[in-house]
């Protein structure tokens, strides 16, 4: 009985091995490529890099302007996301907190907004927003982030809200408190699971969104996944350059996860759940 | 929150918000459907034109043919998705030392967006898999898998199981650790098998993983856009268009606005009932158990 438990468990090692290996194979293949010069790449992809050359990486960085679109990826999704955490979690207290007619029809549409995808908006958005977007286009997209997150992030916050007794708002109260005071000071501190749950779901979207941002920003104002899609469709005969740049692109997210790891998974566990 | 003084509070907690709300959402949705029903061209509009756009969209055989092609993947994306995530959430939680590392190689495709995981597995599939079978003389992958329309499509689907089981890989893992023990011990006492086990006792218990992860893959799939653009951009010859790259092509490429808004009010329709009929189901799927 024992025995074949154990072999039973070895089993089932082996074939997740087997299974990682082949998730993660796409990413090793990426790498070995990157270190290749192109004819190395042409005679076999497959093998080990006879000769390494970083060259790759210096041409990708600068042909693809890695830090100037790093650049841009970072501080639209550190604001759109900072802005997101801001407005939704106020906005989802005044909502759990304020029975009325509106409150709760205006709960029903943000819930229900969810259901539309961005194509059913994209073709009139161009030409309502053109202006906007002219103006400042980074400006306009941090924007346009807010209006399609903050049905989703304020449902999150809904939940959670509604799950905090009302006593403690009232006790604040008579102490002289006013809602805005009794919010930041003692509601929003209690938030912290959601806010995380809030923050690794939009910022994991807004970072590798392409339409929206295909549809409104300039070559200055490009993104990481705008500028690769772009590099790779005008290099892509230079293999080696090509992977360089993929891998590039990929680099920050996944060192950003290995960091913060649990914090992604009981992210993404508690956002589903709800 | 106290009564009264509740415009003030409005203003302070909620005016914002929702402000940007029906400015970013609101406005452009009911814009759009009332575009449709007039001769707009992106410009200007001076007529209305009934349902002239409607009719006109579905009599472009193109745009039949990708409602079958994404059908098909809607389908044939949610089964291998589910199936693949499931498999991947019993494996992490079969009290393997190693399930940690497990699960983060599972995850990590998830975090890349579509577009570079397109063109990452555009290399493979033009080159590096085309290459082993001409090195060791395989019958398959002789040819690129994207440059017909059958194995395009198989392609698309491998990409997306590789990207989005993850993901639903720890819905399921949730799922699964939310079900008590004692309810595993007592059917274990009771002798039951470990396949009974499974359907009978473990998969009714986290039914509400299933309604959650099923919807996530049922829009992801009517949605995909940035996989299908990066891996196959819709070719060969259209063949490989999913919905949302054949409204982006027919609006921006073609200029068609009048009909391009009409196919993606009909997306709209389609996704909201399919997703309403699926939700509607696995809930009362929920409580029957």
């Amino acid at each position: 009985m024992k025995a074949s438990l154990g072999i039973a468990k070895k089993a089932t090692f082996i074939s997740g091995l087997i299974i990682a290996i082949a998730y993660f194979a796409p990413f090793v293949l990426v790498f070995v490529n990157a270190l290749k010069p192109k004819y190395d790449i042409l005679a076999n992809p497959l093998a080990w890099p006879t000769q390494i050359t970083w060259d790759n990486f210096n041409q990708a960085m600068t042909k693809m302007n890695f830090f100037r679109s790093l650049t841009n990826s970072v501080i639209i999704t550190v604001l759109s996301v900072g802005a997101l955490i801001l407005f939704s979690s106020m906005l989802a207290y005044y909502l759990a907190r304020t029975k009325s007619k509106f409150t709760k029809t205006t709960f029903l549409i943000l819930v229900a907004s969810m259901i539309v995808p961005f194509q059913a908006l994209m073709i009139p958005f161009m030409s309502i927003f053109a202006q906007f977007v002219s103006l400042n286009n980074r400006a306009a997209l941090v924007f346009f982030y807010i209006g399609f997150g903050v049905a989703l992030s304020t449902f999150l916050y809904h939940g959670f809200i509604s799950k905090i007794p009302m006593d403690l708002d009232e006790a604040a109260s008579m102490d002289g408190a006013n809602d805005f005071a009794i919010f930041w000071k003692i509601i929003f501190p209690m938030l912290r699971p959601v806010t995380a749950t809030v923050a690794i779901v939009n910022a994991l979207w807004i970072w590798n969104d392409f339409l929206l941002p295909r549809l409104v920003l300039t070559p200055e104002t490009q993104t990481l996944p705008l500028s690769t899609y772009l590099f790779y469709g005008q290099y892509s005969t230079e293999y080696g350059q090509a992977m360089a740049g993929l891998l590039l692109a990929v680099l920050p997210i996944i060192v950003f996860y290995l960091i913060l790891q649990k914090q992604f998974i009981s992210g993404i566990s508690t956002g589903a759940v709800k | 929150m106290r009564t009264g003084n509740s415009w003030k509070k409005f203003g302070i907690f909620a005016a914002f918000p929702l402000a940007v709300f029906a400015i970013v959402l609101v406005f452009p949705f009911a814009q759009g459907f009332y575009l449709t029903f007039t001769n707009w061209d992106g410009f200007e509009q001076t007529a209305f034109v009934g349902f002239d756009n409607y009719t006109k969209s579905f009599k472009d055989p193109v745009f039949w043919s990708t409602l079958v092609f994404t059908t098909k993947f809607v389908i044939v994306s949610l089964v291998a998705v589910n199936v693949v995530a499931f498999g991947l959430a019993l494996l992490v939680t079969a009290k393997l030392r190693s399930a940690n590392i497990l699960r983060t190689f599972f995850f990590v495709p998830n975090l890349i967006g579509g577009v570079v995981l397109g063109v990452i597995w555009q290399f493979i599939f033009n080159t590096a898999l085309v290459s082993i079978s001409s090195k060791f003389s395989l019958p398959f992958f002789q040819e690129s898998w994207l440059n017909q329309t059958t194995t395009a499509f198989w392609a698309l689907i491998i990409v997306t199981v590789w990207q989005s089981s993850g993901y639903m890989m720890i819905i399921y893992i949730t799922g699964l650790i939310s079900i008590e023990q004692d309810v595993i011990e007592a059917a274990r006492v009771d002798g039951a098998s470990p396949f009974k086990m499974l359907w009978a006792i473990k998969m009714p218990l986290m039914a509400q993983a299933f309604t959650i992860s099923l919807f996530l893959t049922l829009r992801g799939g009517f949605m995909a856009y940035d996989v299908n653009l990066a891996l196959t951009g819709g070719g060969p010859y259209r063949t490989t268009e999913l919905i949302s790259m054949h409204i982006f092509q027919d609006a921006f490429a073609f200029g068609n606005f009048g009909t391009g808004q009409s196919k993606a009010i009909v997306m709209f329709i389609i996704v909201a009932a399919a997703a309403l009929a699926q939700v509607t189901i696995s809930k009362r799927l929920e409580v029957e158990r």
